[in-house]
């Protein structure tokens, strides 16, 4: 439902706790968005509120020559975590899923799924800052939609953002486009977001003052592309973490790419928080991180583009795109600190803790 | 990060590298060193250990991996127990995985059963409190690292009389096994690297008969990249001077005498199984433990009636050979074909620690291309 609408007198939720009324497509429905999604994502005075955004081509026309569009779904526990929530989450990953394919984020949807019984403060939490994310990183949520589910039939809430920009003419990022000689950089400190869930869980009985790194990265992307436009590839590192984005790109370009361990950047905490339960940081999760392929002419460029950036003040070249072998292409190894060399693979499922 | 980086110093890597290089070289011939452990598996292969070492030396992967050499039969049985209504089936993160006959615990807790992974039976324990109407059963199982803390748990339900818990005991005990390959007729070793975690818990007494009986050196060894080397290094350093003996690398975490609190918990609560089956190896004398009768109310075996199924590993797996060290897990005919980490059929595939899924993620298609 479009709540880009101005003009239309706002209605109020007068209960503490999501019921399935709320669901129901009446009154109480229309309060439930009004009250926790149209008041905090703007617009809600004059124009009724239409089942679809309407954008101006214009609005895309100005910043490209093609559309990018794209949607993920949030479902993580818990709701609210050291560094973020399933709001900002939902905004910032959907804004990142743009920005890494050249594209300059400008609308997104919101769908939510909200199990009977949450309080609708909460609602009011989240839906304040999916604003609040949205608003720091210059897109808008244009449309949405509620539904209400029995209890046991989702886990709280999840949500579904989908979102849509324009990418500049000439801009051509792929996955496949990594070139031997290129080197590899990350913008700061890997892991951090996995480690935070994992402990924010509590059933591990470990305190960490460790902290999701969720946040949007268009801003720094636009910098980092306008002083390095050669760049090969950009990859946000999410689930799998940057183990997997370095073998997708491996596997893609038919390269191999090498990462050098001393030369990862990783936070001492999760360094021992991975040791304590066998985990590997390689594989952490991450929301605010990019893997970036540069040209080696670019690099110097790139890396000081990022350091230049708040989300980029930690960034390093971690690695090198090497030849892939004749037989078998696409690995990526590690130089350990050890002096070793490793193979580092995709995993097979998630990571599981190990025994002993 | 404090005390570990010292262990993974690449200066005094390279050092103990070049020494152990003039020690091969001094012996001469190719020598077949045997870590028992898991632990020390992953070690190596995390930190590309093997590749650091001269081509002399081949590094034999044992079966100090608990979870890898859990019989078919035993997680089948994991399964009836879960699958039981009411049942809160508790277990360690990467038992999750392992390949029943039919399916996973994983697949199972998908198709409803509730089953939690744990980080300590303590956590099983308190579930068990907090669901006194639920039956709760903990999946115990490792060798004597994770043999106590068991027990203990055992020994706090007796005390607080919490009647819903029980458990599924898994628990193995190394020395047994290690007699067992030392006196299979194939033997290929010249020496061991001793478990660490075991050990610091049994102490060194029990290891006596490899040096004594079998001439074999066995140097107990910490789980640090460097721990490793300096290890090797002193079996080869034994060869070399014609001794066999019982070394204890890692003293800074292993007492000679173990840990006396830790084995009267264990001696209380348990019994020796007359036998008990491995994945990989076959059936074992004395080489699993079950809970005493005094204790029978928690033994989740008495308590859901489970038979003891034995179920053999599939025709074609060469685990067997692989853990005595007489093929490398790259020279298994199904290895990364029929057997890969997201289908294992062999033992060595399943866990993290077992040599094949170790060489499968780190490094087998490096070590089969230069075989090749």
């Amino acid at each position: 439902m479009n709540i880009l609408s101005e003009g239309r007198r706002l209605g109020r939720v007068q209960v503490p706790t999501v019921t399935l009324a709320h669901g129901g497509g009446g009154k109480a429905m229309k309060d439930l968005i009004d009250d926790v999604f149209v008041g905090a994502f703007g617009g809600g005075a004059g124009v009724p509120l239409e089942d679809q955004a309407r954008l101006a081509l214009s609005a895309f026309a100005a910043h490209g020559d093609r559309l990018a569009f794209t949607t993920d779904s949030f479902v993580i526990d818990p709701l609210f975590f050291p560094g973020g929530d399933i709001g900002k989450l939902a905004v910032c990953g959907t804004i990142n899923d743009l920005a890494v394919g050249g594209a300059v984020p400008l609308y997104l949807s919101c769908a939510v799924i909200v199990e009977e019984g949450v309080a609708v403060d909460l609602l009011r939490r989240v839906a304040s800052s999916m604003a609040e994310a949205a608003r720091a990183a210059g897109v808008s949520i244009v449309t949405g939609d509620t539904k209400v589910v029995h209890k046991g039939a989702c886990d709280k809430l999840f949500v579904t953002t989908t979102g849509v920009g324009a990418i500049p003419a000439g801009r051509e990022l792929g996955v496949h486009r990594a070139q031997p000689g290129d080197v590899v950089l990350v913008n700061g400190l890997l892991g951090d977001h996995g480690a935070a869930i994992l402990a924010a869980r509590g059933d591990l009985a470990l305190e960490t003052p460790i902290e999701s790194d969720c946040a949007a990265l268009n801003g720094l992307i636009a910098a980092l592309l306008e002083s390095a436009p050669g760049i090969r590839s950009l990859r946000d590192a999410t689930r799998g973490g940057i183990a997997t984005v370095l073998n997708e790109i491996a596997q893609a370009s038919r390269v191999s790419i090498e990462i050098d361990e001393a030369a990862t950047p990783i936070r001492e905490e999760v360094k021992a928080f991975c040791e304590i339960l066998g985990l590997d940081p390689l594989y952490l999760a991450n929301e605010g991180k990019i893997v970036a392929i540069v040209p080696r002419s670019e690099a110097e460029a790139a890396l000081a583009a990022m350091r230049a950036h708040p989300l980029g003040a930690a960034a390093r070249i971690i690695g090198e795109v090497l030849p892939g072998g004749a037989s078998d292409t696409g690995r990526v190894s590690m130089r350990t600190v050890f002096g070793g060399r490793r193979i580092v693979d995709m995993l097979v499922g998630e990571q599981l803790p190990r025994i002993c | 990060m404090k005390y570990v980086d010292e262990f993974r110093d690449r200066d005094k890597a390279a050092i103990l590298v070049r020494e152990i290089g003039a020690l091969a070289a001094c012996i001469g011939r190719q020598i077949h060193i045997m870590e028992v452990c898991g632990g020390h598996t992953h070690s190596i292969f995390r930190y590309g250990v093997e590749g650091m070492l001269p081509s002399r030396i081949e590094l034999v992967h044992g079966p100090g991996c608990p979870v890898c050499v859990l019989p078919i039969g035993r997680v089948d049985a994991c399964l009836g127990i879960a699958e039981q209504p009411g049942v809160i089936f508790t277990t360690f993160g990467d038992a999750m995985r392992v390949p029943g006959s039919r399916k996973s615990l994983m697949q199972a807790k998908a198709e409803g059963a509730d089953i939690r992974m744990v980080y300590s039976p303590l956590d099983a324990l308190a579930i068990a409190r907090a669901n006194p109407e639920r039956e709760v059963v903990f999946f115990g199982l490792g060798f004597e690292t994770t043999m106590p803390s068991t027990a203990l748990t055992i020994l706090q339900a007796d005390r607080e009389d919490i009647a819903n818990f029980s458990v599924f005991c898994n628990h193995i005990t190394i020395v047994p096994t290690i007699r067992a390959i030392l006196e299979s007729p194939d033997l290929e070793l010249d020496g061991f690297l001793g478990p660490g975690h075991v050990s610091m818990v049994i102490g060194t007494a029990p290891y006596e008969f490899i040096a004594r009986f079998h001439r074999k050196p066995m140097v107990i060894a910490g789980f640090e990249p460097l721990d490793i080397l300096q290890s090797i290094w002193m079996v080869l350093k034994q060869i070399k001077d014609g001794r066999a003996e019982i070394e204890n690398q890692y003293a800074r975490v292993v007492p000679e005498a173990g840990n006396a609190a830790a084995l009267r918990a264990v001696a209380q609560v348990y019994e020796l199984r007359e036998f008990f089956e491995w994945r990989g190896l076959g059936s074992i004398e004395h080489s699993g433990v079950q809970l005493r009768a005094e204790y029978a109310r928690f033994d989740a075996e008495r308590k859901f009636a489970i038979p003891n199924i034995s179920i053999a590993d599939p025709a074609a797996c060469q685990c067997g050979e692989v853990l005595k060290g007489l093929i490398k897990p790259w020279q298994c005919r199904l290895f990364g074909s029929a057997c890969t980490p997201e289908t294992p059929l062999g033992a060595l595939m399943v866990s993290s620690e077992g040599a094949c899924a170790a060489y499968h993620q780190y490094g087998g298609k490096v070590q089969r291309a230069e075989t090749a």
